[in-house]
């Protein structure tokens, strides 16, 4: 998988799925815009483990949430690294609780985030990409919960239903212009995200996988970097990473 | 360049057609240009003429003379 000369913008880069991403795609040979909204440190680490392993990287701060921001984001990365070949849209935040206790901001921010950022990111890329006329690859964080659905995640699984939907109407689009896009759809994986759970609940979790154990980050890190590095006839899928979890 | 030889030349450049078959009558249907390819000229006549092109009015241009003449009335 040689990405040589291709630049990767992961969002929400900072930790957990998109470090790891960040991290494979940078040694695959990918010059990787490290993004990040809050964590300037966690980024600044990312960026440090890529170049003291010879990869190219740069950390640009940007909220997905804002369009401008996403705007800017993608006009970084051409100033760093003159072009724009993949982006993994990764950025993501939880804000769980039943729907009977589940505030309007709460709501709101998750969509903001979650479907909007993805919005936002694709929306922007589209004319470095188009003007580019050398294809590209997108790739969103979707979720087994966007599958599925998950007690207490109405607004997180609403999102990625909707991310879902939105992967398989762009990859329509784009289509003829050799951009492919596709979701992949994490389980459990042991990220911050998930280090909120009870121990309770995350016993109850596994129960529930087949291979008995939460998945990794690295996991799912392997099965974007595949499908970023692929001839891209794979489109408008979604690729669950969920170690055959019973919903 | 006059407005006709630069619109010519975008259109050329960006739906790949030879240059010197693009008539004013000639319509975009004509040269097998899809939904997607009127977007990516529309961005290419916005960068070149430092412009906004609405949807209403890409609506409107269906041949390569809407777009000279469009591009005339706003320059």
């Amino acid at each position: 998988m040689n990405l040589e000369g291709k630049t990767a913008i992961v969002t929400g880069a900072s930790r957990g799925i998109g470090r790891a991403t960040a991290i494979y795609l940078a040694r695959s040979g990918a010059a990787v815009i490290v993004n990040y909204a809050g964590n300037r440190e966690a980024a600044e680490e990312v960026k440090q483990i890529i170049q003291s392993e010879g990869g190219k990287a740069e950390i640009v701060q940007a909220d997905v949430a804002d369009y401008s921001q996403c705007e800017s984001l993608m006009q970084s990365a051409i100033d760093h690294f003159q072009r724009i070949d993949i982006l993994i849209n990764n950025a993501g935040i939880t804000r769980d609780n039943l729907l009977a206790r589940m505030k309007v901001e709460d709501w709101q921010q998750v969509i903001d985030t979650n479907l909007s950022g993805v919005y936002n990111c694709c929306r922007t890329v589209l004319r470095p990409l188009l003007k580019q006329k050398s294809g590209g690859r997108i790739i969103n964080l979707a979720s087994v919960a966007g599958l599925h659905g998950n007690t207490g995640q109405a607004n997180y699984a609403a999102a990625k239903g909707g991310v879902i939907a939105f992967t398989k109407t762009l990859a329509k689009e784009l289509g003829s212009r050799n951009i492919s896009v596709n979701a992949v759809a994490p389980g459990f994986i042991e990220t911050e995200m998930t280090a909120q759970l009870s121990e309770q609940v995350k016993a109850q979790v596994i129960e529930r996988i087949a291979l008995g154990r939460l998945g990794k980050a690295e996991d799912v890190a392997e099965v974007i970097l595949f499908l970023a590095s692929s001839s891209g006839y794979i489109t408008g899928q979604v690729i669950p990473v969920d170690g055959c979890l019973v919903m | 360049m006059s407005i006709e030889d630069k619109v010519k030349k975008i259109i050329a450049d960006q739906l790949e057609v030879d240059g010197d078959k693009l008539k004013g009558e000639t319509t975009f249907e004509d040269i097998d240009a899809d939904s997607l390819d009127i977007v990516e000229l529309v961005m290419a006549l916005e960068e070149e003429f430092d412009l906004e092109i609405s949807d209403q009015e890409i609506e409107n241009i269906k041949s390569v003379g809407d777009v000279i003449e469009y591009i005339g009335s706003k320059t």
